[in-house]
């Protein structure tokens, strides 16, 4: 088998007191939709935080198709293929939708000096952002409306349209569907869907287990900082999942060679 | 009544549906241009025969404006990136008597530069400050505009220092390009440049994003830190410049000048629909306010009230403003 896409190992984070992130290890597979299961406070949104570049951990690795790299800030994260939806850091509600999807990726016009000055190139970027959210079948009046007008539905297509553009390897989703309404979360499951299909490995926060059981592949549970179950979907039914979340049961992590 | 309300309710639809489909969206952006109008019409009925229209009162407004809207263009990326400058008062003043003492010894160009160079020196300190040793803006500021009056007091023992260069003077203040003042043609650069700046380089719109959203902006990769020093940059180099301004149309350097602009800047901005907690400003906004303060200082005295009448008309006209620009729907 090659290299997990990316590859956790004994990954620590404490805020003061509280241990958020206890050892835990997990591994994302090219063409796999991993899950990502917990209740609150288990620590899933400070893993993904953890390898979005946000914030440091204090011990433990993060390798990359087998290499081994410090993901030192959003940046870095970006620069080495990893896109995430975080459920609280999002869209910049001034910013008009084309603005927020090339968010520190704009094209420039006039060549090096253009460049160098950051001379936008808006009208490239209106074209593709058009294009790109009608390819990802997602609605939206104008892209130069500022996303603050946008409904909450709107605004989290967006978020996810952006992460899903830009992912070229690794794309993490932190309940990404919380805010949509029943055929936008069919919508966002399509894309988490063709993201599969297009190879790129996923990792999926939620509280759903329909969703779960809908479109991934295996899934990992955190209890306290703690890994406590790891299973491929199709191996267990939704009840072991609750069993997992709650606490009532734990697998042992499987060696996996 | 109802005759006249109902083409004025279908005006209003109009407007909010042209704002709508606007790049920005919100009516907040035309309440500035609105008072702009309503104040001049009232001001060319009731002081016509005072003259308020005539070319020398319009060209005096435009000079009073002028370091006013030079100044607002950098607060406004002050404010746009949810920080504030309380120093660009004092930084008038010491730019004006750096210009004045570099202009004897070395030209007039060289006084300029070292003026607006001084700008810069304050404004990355104001920002390193607040960046490293995490203190807002607005308590850094306030001791920078406390250490600041007081260099410029030190300067000349608060005598003025005259500058004898006409050059200088012909360039930054006095002198004018056709019938149009000097000091007009510096704001209309500055305010093409600051609006250039904030609508089509990524700076501008990396200041908004950091101002509307720090966190978020951070988690796109954007260096924070770095944008909240270049916006506070920015808006002490613009404070020096206007120093600049002063100093070539007064022909002096003294410590007090702009000593009184800090809440006039404020308010002209924010009149002009740039958000005072940041990630939403306007270039010709803020100087379309600094031209609403001008008018309303001189309308008033041009009305023979009395100083404290002034002042308190100021404030209430002000307050209004600033209601209706940042109360105004964004979208109804």
């Amino acid at each position: 088998m090659t290299a997990p896409a990316l590859e956790v190992r004994d990954l620590s984070k404490a805020f003061r007191a509280v241990q958020a992130l206890d050892s835990v290890s997990l591994e994302l597979h090219r063409g796999r939709v991993t899950a990502l299961l917990g209740d609150n406070g288990a620590g899933k949104s400070t893993l993904v935080k953890c390898l979005a570049g946000i914030y440091q951990p204090d011990s433990g690795t993060i390798s990359i198709d087998g290499a081994e790299h410090r993901i030192s800030s959003p940046d870095v994260a970006r620069s080495l293929g990893v896109e995430s939806v975080h459920q609280d850091l999002s869209l910049i509600d001034t910013l008009n939708v084309a603005e927020n999807l090339f968010l520190n990726r704009e094209y420039t016009r006039g060549g090096w000096f253009g460049s160098r000055l950051g001379l936008l190139n808006k009208r490239r970027m209106h074209e593709e952002c058009v294009e790109t959210l009608a390819r990802l079948g997602i609605a939206i009046p104008s892209p130069r409306r500022p996303v603050g007008l946008l409904s909450g539905g709107q605004r989290q297509a967006i978020a996810i349209g952006r992460a899903v553009a830009w992912g070229q390897r690794i794309v993490l989703l932190d309940e990404p569907a919380a805010a949509l309404g029943v055929e936008q979360a069919r919508r966002v499951l399509d894309l988490i869907r063709a993201l599969r299909e297009s190879n790129v490995a996923v990792l999926l926060i939620t509280h759903n287990m329909d969703r779960v059981t809908a479109v991934c592949d295996r899934a990992v549970v955190l209890r306290r900082g703690r890994k406590t179950a790891e299973a491929d979907v199709s191996q267990v039914t939704q009840d072991d999942l609750v069993a997992f979340i709650t606490g009532a049961r734990t697998t042992e992590v499987p060696a996996r060679e | 009544m109802k005759a006249v309300r109902k083409p004025l309710r279908a005006v209003a639809g109009s407007i909010r549906l042209r704002a709508r489909q606007g790049d920005d969206g919100g009516l907040r952006q035309y309440v500035v241009y609105l008072a702009f109008v309503s104040i001049l019409a009232v001001f060319a009925v009731f002081l016509w025969d005072d003259g308020f229209l005539s070319g020398s009162n319009l060209l005096n407004i435009g000079r009073q404006a002028a370091p006013i809207a030079v100044m607002a263009v950098g607060m406004a990326f002050a404010l746009g990136s949810a920080e504030i400058d309380l120093s660009v008062g004092s930084t008038v003043a010491l730019s004006s008597l750096v210009a004045a003492v570099v202009v004897g010894d070395h030209g007039f160009l060289a006084g300029a530069v070292a003026a607006v160079a001084t700008g810069v020196v304050v404004g990355l300190f104001n920002g390193l400050i607040t960046v490293k040793i995490r203190i807002p803006s607005f308590l850094v500021t306030l001791g920078t505009l406390g250490i600041i009056s007081g260099i410029a007091r030190n300067m000349n023992n608060l005598q003025s220092m005259p500058i004898r260069d006409d050059t200088f003077s012909a360039l930054f203040g006095a002198g004018s390009l056709g019938p149009v003042s000097s000091l007009v043609v510096w704001t209309i650069i500055v305010l093409a440049l600051g609006h250039f700046a904030l609508h089509h380089l990524r700076w501008g719109r990396h200041v908004l994003a950091t101002g509307a959203n720090r966190e978020s902006a951070k988690a796109s990769g954007l260096n924070t830190d770095r944008i909240r020093i270049s916006a506070l940059v920015a808006s002490a180099t613009t404070a020096a410049f206007a120093g600049v301004l002063l100093a070539g149309r007064l022909a002096i350097g003294r410590h007090d000048l702009g000593e009184n602009d800090l809440l006039t800047v404020i308010a002209a901005v924010v009149i002009g629909g740039t958000n005072l907690f940041g990630g939403r400003a306007s270039i010709a906004g803020a100087v379309t306010g600094a031209v609403i303060m001008a008018m309303l200082n001189n309308g008033l005295i041009l009305m023979g009230l009395e100083v404290a009448d002034q002042l308190i008309a100021r404030g209430v006209i002000i307050v209004l403003a600033v209601a209706l620009s940042m109360r105004a729907p964004e979208e109804s």
